[in-house]
């Protein structure tokens, strides 16, 4: 089943996926433009977990900047305010010259993990969500690079729109995802060529910390930045998962 | 088991003026973050663990800025694996259950002086004026870019005498007005 949380008629809602729609837990049926949408969250859950993201993630995108791929998962996180509901809107500073999308593939942690291993740590996993990881690279200094000025900013993570209960995502990774960059497909891959893929991901972080319900990983984003300007219009998108859009604003 | 309350807590590195010596020369444009997330939040009584394999933990006793209408204070022990790369983000270093005491009780008046006891012994003291950026310019620079809420903490950085502990040791953090963290690190 496909989740959402959506505010509607002064009110927020967990709402559910129908025909195309959203159905309210009344019943009553929405279109997606009727809404506005918050970022999801796993049920049993009132505020997002700790967000954690990858940096490097896929081959040809760590290539694309010129590094190599690295030896361990490069991992930064990210603090709750950098989240926004799909359909909303993301600043781009006044004067970068550097301002990029990112779609990946996010997993939601769905019980408590402590050392689990690679062949268990699909039970772990609560669902998957879409992320546009929005970088401004104007910013990047060489400490806990990429740091939160480039990466955490105030609503410069869009999220959604589904949560996908992971018990309809047979094979994550095998999943094609792509941004549309006003209409025109400027950045395409498949999950599978993730360098450290989702059971690595949960089985290092598990290691050394307690992963809890509500968790977030970011899993990183293959070849094909380009940057955005004021007036853009961003949908990262994977298929199964769901289409999130985004509009680029001015401060 | 851990909050579901959206609080985060950040933390602030290179904000002693004796840990600039760490940076040979290159100063950070903006301040230098990392998050404490709630596996790491611990209170004071409760052990710290000292991963197997680790010798010994920084123990950085310092103070948090709880936002709100009006700031308060919180005492702090801010727990890392040392580590001298600063190029990437510490995960492994600093995300590790329980590495990020948090005092009880707050006050709404700046603690003059905070120190840390290892073993009943007397080796860091520090205050809010060896910040390199003072709290309130700390506050500004960050909310340039990222909004801190009520109820969110921010730790002001790690004293550049912080000491280091081992399996067995007692550790005290002391702020002016505060009741002081007591842990003992034991083996994971």
């Amino acid at each position: 089943m496909k989740h959402a949380r959506v505010a509607y008629a002064g009110a927020v809602h967990r709402v559910t996926e129908s025909s195309g729609g959203v159905r309210l837990p009344s019943g009553r049926i929405l279109s997606e433009e009727d809404v506005v949408w918050l970022p999801p969250l796993l049920a049993g859950t009132n505020h997002p977990g700790t967000i954690f993201a990858l940096g490097l993630n896929y081959a040809d995108h760590a290539k694309e900047l010129d590094f190599q791929a690295p030896a361990d998962p490069l991992i930064f996180m990210k603090g709750p305010q950098s989240l926004c509901g799909h359909r909303g809107q993301t600043v781009r500073p006044r004067g970068v010259s550097n301002m990029h999308y990112e779609c990946e593939l996010a997993v939601v942690i769905g019980k408590t993990a402590r050392r689990v291993s690679k062949a268990n740590a699909f039970d772990y996993v609560g669902g998957y969500t879409v992320a546009n990881d929005y970088t401004v690279r104007d910013y990047l200094e060489n400490f806990y690079r990429p740091n939160f000025r480039v990466k955490s900013r105030d609503l410069s993570t869009p999220l959604g729109p589904w949560l996908v209960d992971a018990a309809d995502t047979p094979d994550p990774m095998n999943l094609d995802l792509r941004t549309h960059l006003n209409g025109q497909v400027v950045q395409q891959g498949n999950t599978r060529d993730m360098i450290f893929d989702i059971p690595t991901l949960i089985a290092y972080l598990s290691g050394f910390m307690t992963l809890a319900p509500g968790d977030i990983i970011l899993t990183g984003t293959p070849q094909g930045l380009t940057g955005v300007q004021a007036g853009d219009e961003v949908i990262t998108e994977i298929d199964g998962i769901g289409s999130l859009k985004n509009t680029i604003i001015e401060d | 088991m851990f909050p579901d309350s959206g609080r985060a807590v950040f933390g602030v590195a290179f904000n002693f003026r004796g840990e600039l010596a760490r940076l040979s020369g290159q100063l950070p444009v903006s301040p230098v973050l990392y998050l404490r997330p709630r596996n790491t939040w611990n209170s004071s009584g409760a052990p710290i663990r000292i991963p197997a394999g680790t010798d010994a933990l920084k123990m950085a006793g310092t103070l948090g800025v709880v936002m709100g209408p009006s700031l308060s204070y919180v005492a702090i022990n801010d727990v890392s694996i040392p580590h001298d790369s600063y190029f990437r983000p510490a995960i492994r270093q600093r995300c590790r259950d329980g590495f990020c005491v948090i005092g009880s009780e707050i006050t709404g008046q700046l603690p003059g002086e905070f120190r840390t006891f290892v073993n009943g012994e007397l080796r860091s003291r520090s205050s809010a004026a060896d910040l390199v950026r003072p709290i309130h310019r700390l506050l500004a620079d960050i909310g340039e870019f990222l909004t801190l809420a009520p109820g969110d903490i921010l730790l002001i950085g790690e004293p550049s005498d912080a000491p280091l502990a081992r399996a067995g040791d007692r550790v005290r953090v002391e702020a002016d007005g505060l009741a002081p963290l007591e842990n003992r690190v034991e083996p994971e």
